[in-house]
């Protein structure tokens, strides 16, 4: 478990005091994907970097398996390093060593015995499908192969925590879908917490099992990721939602509306079910779809449906209270009838 | 007549033990300034702001000295050093005692040689084996030298040149070697022939070790 209490971050700089992470707490379960997303400047990386303390919080304690880190300093917060791994956006790997030399130097970092440093070298190279790659430089691999190296350097020591600092914004989309399922992986077979900051919910959405979103260093929401999802509080939640499911309608549409605009949303398997079509076939009403999508968050489905109802009032009402009774939510978005 | 080719033979035997005195010069003070220069530049680099040695009074009087060697001329420090050359060699004559100042001016220059070629390094990576757990000196010999060894090869390619410069003044005041030569002949007896001759070994020397020290930083770098 890992546990962050009123962590606050404040740089001193020539221009004055500049506040990173501003009085942040959150308990991330072993074993949990942790999303951390917000615009740039929000604070991720500071609060992120406070966790292993590449930055030193100004107050607050990071408790990463029991240990106070924040108490530890030189050798000790050495060793307690070894055990949270960090990949980053830009990979960082020593240019001059070969791809299986950057990895040793993890495993020499916690006075691996030499007898056995080949073989783990091998066995993370296998993990992170790089075998082929031993004795080539960092300058010779794609950005995808070089987050590989970056992946299996991290998880040298096995660590219990690892943390990535946008690991995936520097690379192509495709990339970027197969380093999310290697990391998913990883965290499926070695039950490694994952605390992950980006600014795409694409990122979000595929792996992690919680999230929060933060702002001018402070959390503004917390919760579940499909829950999130499925009903986003804070309106720059609602704007980073907005990327992955959009419902942006032509003016000239809303315009031409003259029934009862809903947006119906369906959770979980509800949202396989013909409960659309059910209601229009059991009441008097016209259902117009206008936008519709079902998004599969970590393969739990979420539908959302945007409709105009048109009939009478009565039947309208009555078909919304049917579609609430088998489950779904139903929101009003404008009322021309 | 400019260049006297049969002057210039029959001077040969001069010229080349003046050119084994500039190497010898070269030579010691090289090793010298190499021996002291990397370990004060990693000291200088690893103590600055922001590093993971940060040491605030080690980096300001370091930096100090260093600085202070450096803003002074060398002709000035040649002198200056001849009681302490006298100490060390027993003598104040000679391409041994030249090394003595040659090596003086060259540490702290070299050093901040070293200094700026790490400074190169991507802060990143000095991060990302902070963040894995390595040492300080792990990070020294493993990342920082590593990173940075195309520069600071570059780094002794220009403190060889530096020297093959100073060399040549350290001959004005008997030193030896090369610039003893031009001077002794070429300046005080109008002897074109051996000034010519001095000089264009001079640019030889200088253009080989440029060359080779390009080519050798270019050959290691894995980038
Ligand atoms: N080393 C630093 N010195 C001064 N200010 C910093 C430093 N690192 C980050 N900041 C400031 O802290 C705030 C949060 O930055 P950061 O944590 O990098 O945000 P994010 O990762 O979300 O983009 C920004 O205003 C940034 O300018
Ligand atoms: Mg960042």
């Amino acid at each position: 478990m890992l546990e962050i209490q009123n962590i606050t971050k404040i740089y001193k700089t020539k221009k004055g005091e500049v506040t990173g992470v501003d009085n942040v707490s959150l308990t991330i379960d072993k074993g949990e994907v942790f999303g951390i997303v917000g615009y740039s400047g929000a604070g991720k990386s500071s609060l992120l970097r406070c966790i292993n303390l590449l930055e030193r919080p100004t107050s607050g304690s990071v408790i990463v398996n029991g240990q106070d880190l924040t108490k530890l300093k030189g050798e000790q917060l050495r060793k307690a390093r070894l055990k949270i791994g960090m990949i980053f956006q830009h990979f960082y790997l020593i240019s001059q060593k070969t791809v299986g030399e950057n990895i040793e130097f993890a495993l020499k970092a916690a006075a691996t015995p030499p007898k056995h440093i080949n073989a783990r070298v091998r066995e993370l190279l296998e993990m992170v499908g790089l075998s082929e790659k031993i004795d080539v430089y960092p300058a010779q691999l794609s950005g995808g192969q070089k987050q590989r190296v970056g992946i299996a350097r991290a998880l040298a020591n096995t660590p219990s925590v690892l943390l990535c600092d946008e690991a995936t914004s520097a690379l192509d989309p495709k990339t970027t879908v197969s380093i999310l399922r290697l990391l998913k992986k990883i965290n499926r077979e070695l039950n490694i917490t994952i605390v992950l900051i980006t600014h795409e919910m694409d990122v979000v959405k595929e792996i992690c099992d919680r999230m929060v979103v933060m702002q001018d260093g402070k959390v503004i929401e917390e919760g579940a990721v499909y829950d999130i999802f499925a009903n986003p509080v804070e309106p720059l939640t609602q704007e980073f939602i907005s990327s992955v499911v959009s419902f942006e309608l032509p003016p000239t549409i809303l315009e031409g509306v003259t029934g009862k605009m809903v947006k119906v949303l369906f959770k979980g398997d509800v949202a396989g079910e013909g409960v659309i079509s059910d209601m229009i076939q059991n009441f008097e009403v016209c259902g117009n779809f206008l936008h519709g999508t079902i998004e599969y968050i970590q393969e739990k489905p979420l539908g959302i449906f945007l409709m105009e109802l048109q009939g009478q009032p009565d039947n309208v009402e009555r078909a919304v209270s049917y579609m609430e009774g088998r489950g779904a939510f139903v929101e009003v978005i404008d009322d021309a009838i | 007549m400019l260049f006297d080719f049969e002057h210039f033979i029959s001077m040969l035997p001069d010229v080349w033990k003046a050119f084994g005195e500039t190497l010898l010069m070269i030579g010691i003070s090289l090793s010298i300034s190499l021996l002291i220069g990397l370990p004060l530049g990693i000291i200088l680099f690893v103590t600055s702001k922001g590093l993971f040695l940060r040491n605030r009074f080690l980096n300001g009087v370091l930096g100090f000295i260093v600085n202070l060697v450096r803003s002074i001329p060398y002709i000035i420090l040649l002198v200056a050093l001849f009681p302490l050359t006298k100490i060390l060699v027993g003598d104040t004559i000679g391409p041994v005692a030249a090394s003595v100042s040659l090596s003086v001016a060259a540490i702290p220059f070299f050093a901040r040689l070293v200094e700026t070629s790490m400074r190169e390094i991507d802060k990143g990576v000095i991060e990302a084996s902070i963040a894995v757990g390595a040492t300080p000196w792990m990070i020294v010999k493993d990342v920082l030298l590593p990173e940075a060894k195309s520069g600071i090869i570059q780094g002794v390619t220009m403190t060889i040149i530096s020297l093959v410069a100073y060399s040549a003044m350290a001959g004005i005041i008997g030193g030896g070697g090369i610039g003893d030569l031009a001077i002794r002949f070429g300046y005080y007896r109008y002897d074109n022939t051996i000034m010519i001759a001095t000089v264009v070994i001079l640019i030889i020397i200088v253009q080989i070790i440029q060359f080779a020290g390009d080519a050798l930083s270019k050959a290691i770098d894995k980038r």
